[in-house]
């Protein structure tokens, strides 16, 4: 069980706090639910996942966690970066192991068992015991997917995972992630640019409007599961690839030119 | 119609190798290692035998490895005095050279490691060290001297205080630029502090402590002969300093190659450590790890 309620949330920097990256930011995400979030650059949909994490605290507001406030980053919200988070001197067995290796994880399970299971569902056992640096970009990104998974947390937090990907390999990333989510049916919040990859993996997708970052529309999409890479060409997936498209450059224009404007 | 070709792996076939062309080729590498070092030699060698300077002034290379050794065995006596001593007198500079090592490299992995981790510990010392680390160590022998006396602890303490703050400097760096979202993925994964510091922080910032480490023994080395010549009456540093006092300049020259010798080694050593412990640091520049 992992929900998430997201209640009324601003989130300001600066001295001050006179830059607003968020604005009374309301959302729920419910147990098992994919929930995309996207927006044009700058909208302030990282620093509401960060704020999830629990790496930074909101200015006002307050964001549940299964009905707990959350104070600080846990083993129950795994974070995969866009930045893959592998220690360059451990092999991607030791990365995958590292999580079950702290006290905090201790009670999880055999390290060695779980990496193994980790390494054969991911495809990475002939790499095994290859560095990070050895490795593709994909393997490596599955390598940190891996290691987040292997802490089993109920909840998965991914900013932008395959942004730095080439196009196929991001598309054969989604289809990799799909999988995995209907095998382990965790809540998952996606943070993307891509607004196909948004629509492709969502249950629901959150439009999100920039200068403040505001929700503009939340998106249901009726595709029907398992996904398929054929539904990019279904006339449902274009209709919302359109109306999707449609919000996010309307608010980017807007944004630009208000920027301008000031 | 996409299938692989039948010989989806071609080898490129190099020239082959002969004997006679590999042996050449090798004739060829070791001339041009070889060729500056020996010139020197001959010439030295010429140059002091020829009458140009006295030979006690510069002794040749003959003499000089002649009396080294005697130095080490104790077998010619043309040392005189000196005569086998030299195990004796190396391995007083050795250990010295890694008492003062370990106390300075400890202490400057400590405050580099506090000091990147925290503004607090930063502010704190920070700007002490700063000051500090711009007075050559050198210029801290008289109060070293005052303060412990003659004996090995002046040594140390200068070795230490050479040490120190190179180590201190780079270990700061290194924590510093360590990768935030590494640190950050191990908080999400419900690290404690011991743990982030013992198994994120610190293989994190090891390659820069090891630069500091480094730096650290070319200085320690320096400085054991500046002690050994001012406050100690053992070490190859003395033996230097006692055989200019009885005008042997092939002792003299004999020491200062051990002094080189056993720089260099020890540098090796730290070299070899760090290949060890950053096998996976293996960077693609110019120069490659080092």
């Amino acid at each position: 069980m992992a929900r998430i309620d997201v209640r009324n949330v601003s989130k300001a920097f600066g001295a001050g706090g006179h830059v607003v990256a968020l604005a009374g930011i309301n959302v729920v995400i419910a147990d098992r639910e994919l929930v995309t979030l996207v927006g044009a650059s700058g909208c302030g949909k990282s620093t509401l996942l960060n704020l999830i994490a629990g790496f930074e605290q909101p200015t006002s507001g307050e964001i549940l966690v299964d009905g707990v406030p959350v104070s600080r980053p846990g083993p129950d919200r795994g974070v995969v970066f866009q930045q893959t988070a592998l220690f360059p001197w451990l092999s991607v067995e030791d990365n995958i192991a590292f999580g079950l290796t702290l006290k905090a994880n201790r009670h999880k399970g055999s390290p060695q068992a779980v990496t193994n299971r980790m390494l054969e569902r991911t495809g990475l056992l002939p790499v095994r015991s290859r560095r990070p640096s050895e490795l593709s970009g994909g393997m490596r990104q599955r390598a940190a997917i891996a290691s987040v998974l292997a802490i089993n947390p109920s909840i998965l937090l991914m900013d932008e995972p395959f942004g730095a990907l080439d196009s196929l390999t991001r598309s054969i990333m989604q289809d990799f992630l799909l999988e995995i989510w209907e095998e382990e049916r965790k809540s998952v919040l996606l943070v993307t640019h891509d607004i196909d990859e948004a629509i492709y993996l969502a249950d629901r997708t959150v439009v999100m409007t920039a200068q403040p970052g505001r929700i503009c529309e939340v998106i249901d999409v009726d595709l029907p599961r398992p996904r398929r890479y054929a539904m990019h060409s279904d006339p449902r997936f274009i209709a919302l690839r359109e109306r999707v498209t449609a919000l996010v450059r309307n608010e980017a224009i807007r944004a630009m030119s208000a920027a301008q404007a000031a | 119609m996409c299938a692989a070709p039948a010989d989806a792996n071609p080898t490129y076939h190099k020239r082959a190798a002969t004997p006679l062309f590999a042996g050449w080729r090798r004739a060829a590498l070791m001339l041009q290692y070889a060729a500056f070092p020996v010139l020197v030699l001959i010439l030295w060698q010429v140059f002091s035998s020829v009458g140009f300077v006295r030979r006690n002034v510069l002794p040749p290379p003959s003499d000089v490895i002649a009396v080294w050794y005697d130095l080490v065995t104790g077998a010619t006596d043309v040392a005189a005095r000196y005569s086998g001593t030299w195990l004796d007198h190396a391995w007083a500079s050795i250990w010295r050279v890694f008492a003062g090592f370990a106390w300075g490299v400890s202490l400057g992995i400590f405050f580099g490691l506090i000091i990147g981790l925290s503004r607090i510990m930063e502010r704190v010392f920070d700007p002490t060290i700063q000051v500090m680390r711009n007075i050559p160590v050198t210029a801290w022998v008289p109060l070293s001297l005052v303060f412990f006396g003659i004996g090995n602890a002046p040594a140390i303490f200068l070795i230490g205080l050479g040490a120190f703050f190179p180590t201190v400097v780079n270990t700061t760096h290194g924590v510093r630029q360590m990768n935030l979202t590494l640190y950050k993925a191990a908080q999400m994964m419900g690290a404690s502090e011991g743990e982030l510091t013992r198994r994120v922080i610190l293989p994190a910032a090891l390659p820069s402590i090891l630069t500091g480490v480094r730096l650290s023994m070319g200085i320690a080395w320096v400085l054991v002969v500046v002690a050994e010549i001012l406050a100690v009456r053992s070490g190859l540093g003395y033996l230097l300093n006692d055989a200019y006092l009885f005008y042997r300049n092939d002792v003299v020259i004999a020491a200062m190659l051990s002094i080189g010798l056993l720089g260099f080694l020890s540098d090796r050593l730290v070299v070899l450590v760090r290949h060890y412990l950053l096998a996976w640091n293996v960077k693609e520049t110019f120069g490659g790890q080092d």
